[in-house]
């Protein structure tokens, strides 16, 4: 039970003043989010703003029916597919990297830095270099071999990044014991340390899904001819003023809200079981 | 000594090293290719004409003398500047204070991990939707006017609202919070409470732990934060761009027009400029902290 002075047994005014921040920020941060939610299910007569006038799904139609789009099916044929092949990548990546960090080796402070560059580099500026890196080897940008470079430029230091994080509180005396108990490094690694670090890895693969899904300035000059849903999205911005932007966005938002829901879901059903067999086993 | 140094040379590729390096290559191959490369490759096309998609090596400054003399860089890095000031100021603030009420006054775990989740939550969706979900909000006739008018505080709808610097810092704050809020949380959580009972003990009133405490002690949240928020800033491309009204170009967004009208040495040059100003920003920045002791650590 954590106490201290800024939580007292009494709550003081700082607990209300900050707890007063925290609702406000949490209403900036859904408020909006919430609007084009409600705005995108107005009657075919709605506009950009409130008030709703009727509702229906005429906009969805739309969108599907691409009367405003470009090519949204499309779009999503290949920023699915994209965001999968970024997941399973970033998730093995990680992983590996995060066990060969765990011992200093030549080269593993340039190594840090660069990934930490690499998060920290403009988007855009890396896509412009990809694609000029592209034309110039007179390889054809696409989305599953340019795009999927750079997505993973973006995912790969936060998939690290956790991995440090979880590797901080790894316990190694699992691998040695299971190491003194006659497995290999192979039996070692499926049976003992990766069962442990699963609900890291489910949290890294959440990150390489969601941030290849929604990723746009690295992939605007390196997906080639065909688009990305994000792609879509701002093309819509560009030159769409009719409610089906927002469907479009209640759309693509409520595809997050289920791979999080999954991710979390399975997090938390796998801490709920080892709870349950710790406390069972005692 | 000498077998010391035999030592040394056996464990330089000691079956431990070779194996990190095994597992280091996929990494490193990645972040060689799609990130030193493609950097590379920027600051080639930067110094050397450019023409019909093949770099000439006739080694020039044009592109850099055409970037650096024009009085739009300088105002657009003013500008960018200024933008990324005022959202440092906001996101640490609400940063700092949605960390502290998760940390020190959220007594459940569980409950002050459900919290945290609500604020990730939207990081994880798309954020040219949270973007322009700002648009019903703050337009002419959007929901604040609509109430304030209704309320009676003005007449006329405020003007200022959107496409204005304003609603720039309003977006930035809602997609950029999170990355202030995650390295201090972070950093809070490794306050060992029992330093409270001491400066409480020797009659700290509570400013001042703040001051002396708290403060010292999540510098390294605050610093990583900064470096997250003033970058992700200073390379936008689409917030200034639309939340703006197509009127304001940033840094990065100036670079697509360069692009789109096949302008790439210019763009290039331009890119390299802005690397520059990032690294020297985040060197400044990281001297106050060992950012890989902080990250790496095993504690």
């Amino acid at each position: 039970m954590r106490r201290s002075q800024f939580s007292a047994d009494r709550r003081g005014w700082p607990f209300y003043a900050l707890g007063a921040v925290f609702a406000a920020y949490v209403v900036f941060l859904y408020g909006p989010m919430v609007c084009i939610y409600l705005l995108s299910f107005q009657g075919p007569q709605g506009g950009l703003s409130f008030p709703m006038r009727g509702a229906s799904l005429h906009w969805f139609e739309q969108l599907i029916q691409q009367g405003d789009t470009g090519d949204l099916m499309g779009a999503l044929s290949r920023s699915i597919p994209l965001a999968l092949i970024v997941m399973v990548l970033t998730v093995v990546i990680s992983l590996a990297g995060g066990l060969a960090f765990r011992n200093r080796f030549p080269g593993s402070g340039v190594l840090f830095y660069l990934v930490i560059a690499s998060l920290v580099a403009p988007g855009y500026v890396l896509s412009i270099g990809i694609g000029l890196m592209f034309q110039l080897l007179g390889w054809e940008t696409s989305w599953y071999t340019s795009a999927l470079g750079a997505q993973l430029s973006w995912t790969l230091p936060f998939g690290l990044l956790i991995m440090f994080a979880i590797f901080g509180r790894f316990n190694r005396s699992y691998e040695e014991a299971a190491r003194d108990l006659g497995a290999s490094q192979l039996q070692t690694m499926v049976l003992v340390v990766i069962p442990i670090l699963l609900p890291g890895m489910i949290a890294v693969a959440l990150f390489g899904f969601t941030l290849s899904y929604d990723e746009f300035a690295r992939t605007l000059q390196t997906t080639g001819s065909t688009n990305t849903v994000p792609i879509e999205i701002w093309s819509m911005t560009q030159n769409v003023t009719s409610p089906s932007i927002y469907a479009l966005g209640t759309l693509t938002t409520a595809l997050s809200f289920l791979v999080i829901g999954v991710s979390l879901g399975a997090i938390a059903l796998i801490q709920r079981r080892r709870l349950g067999s710790v406390t069972g086993r005692s | 000594m000498k077998a010391a140094s035999r030592r040394s040379g056996a464990s330089w590729l000691s079956p431990a090293r070779v194996k990190s390096f095994a597992l280091v290559t996929p990494l490193a191959l990645v972040l060689l290719m799609f990130v030193v490369a493609p950097l590379a490759v920027v600051m080639a096309v930067s110094v050397f004409r450019y023409d019909n998609f093949e770099v000439i090596p006739a080694f020039t400054f044009e592109n850099y003398a055409s970037v650096l003399s024009s009085h739009l860089t300088l105002s657009l890095y003013l500008t960018m500047l200024k933008l990324a000031a005022m959202t440092w100021v906001c996101t640490l603030l609400i940063g700092y204070s949605v960390a502290a009420f998760l940390v020190f006054h959220v007594r459940n775990r569980l409950v002050a991990i459900g919290l945290f989740l609500v604020c990730t939550v939207p990081f994880w969706t798309s954020n040219v939707i949270r973007m322009i979900s700002w648009l019903p909000l703050l337009g002419k006739q959007g929901v604040i006017n609509q109430a304030l008018m209704a309320v009676g505080v003005i007449h006329e709808p405020l003007q200022m609202l959107l496409f204005s610097d304003f609603s720039v810092v309003i977006s930035y704050v809602h997609l950029f919070t999170i990355f202030m809020i995650v390295p201090i949380f972070n950093a809070m959580s490794r306050i060992d409470p029992s330093l409270f009972e001491a400066a409480h003990d020797a009659g700290a009133a509570r400013w001042q732990t703040l001051l002396w405490v708290v403060l010292p002690l999540t510098k390294s949240g605050i610093v990583l934060g900064s470096i997250f928020v003033v970058t992700l800033v200073m390379g936008d491309f689409y917030v200034v761009k639309v939340m703006s009204g197509g009127t304001d170009a940033s840094v990065v967004s100036a670079m697509y027009d360069d692009i789109s009208t096949l302008l790439f040495p210019h763009a290039a040059a331009s890119a390299a400029v802005l690397m520059l100003i990032l690294t020297i920003m985040v060197a400044a920045i990281l001297r106050l902290v060992d950012v890989r002791q902080e990250l790496v650590s095993s504690r």
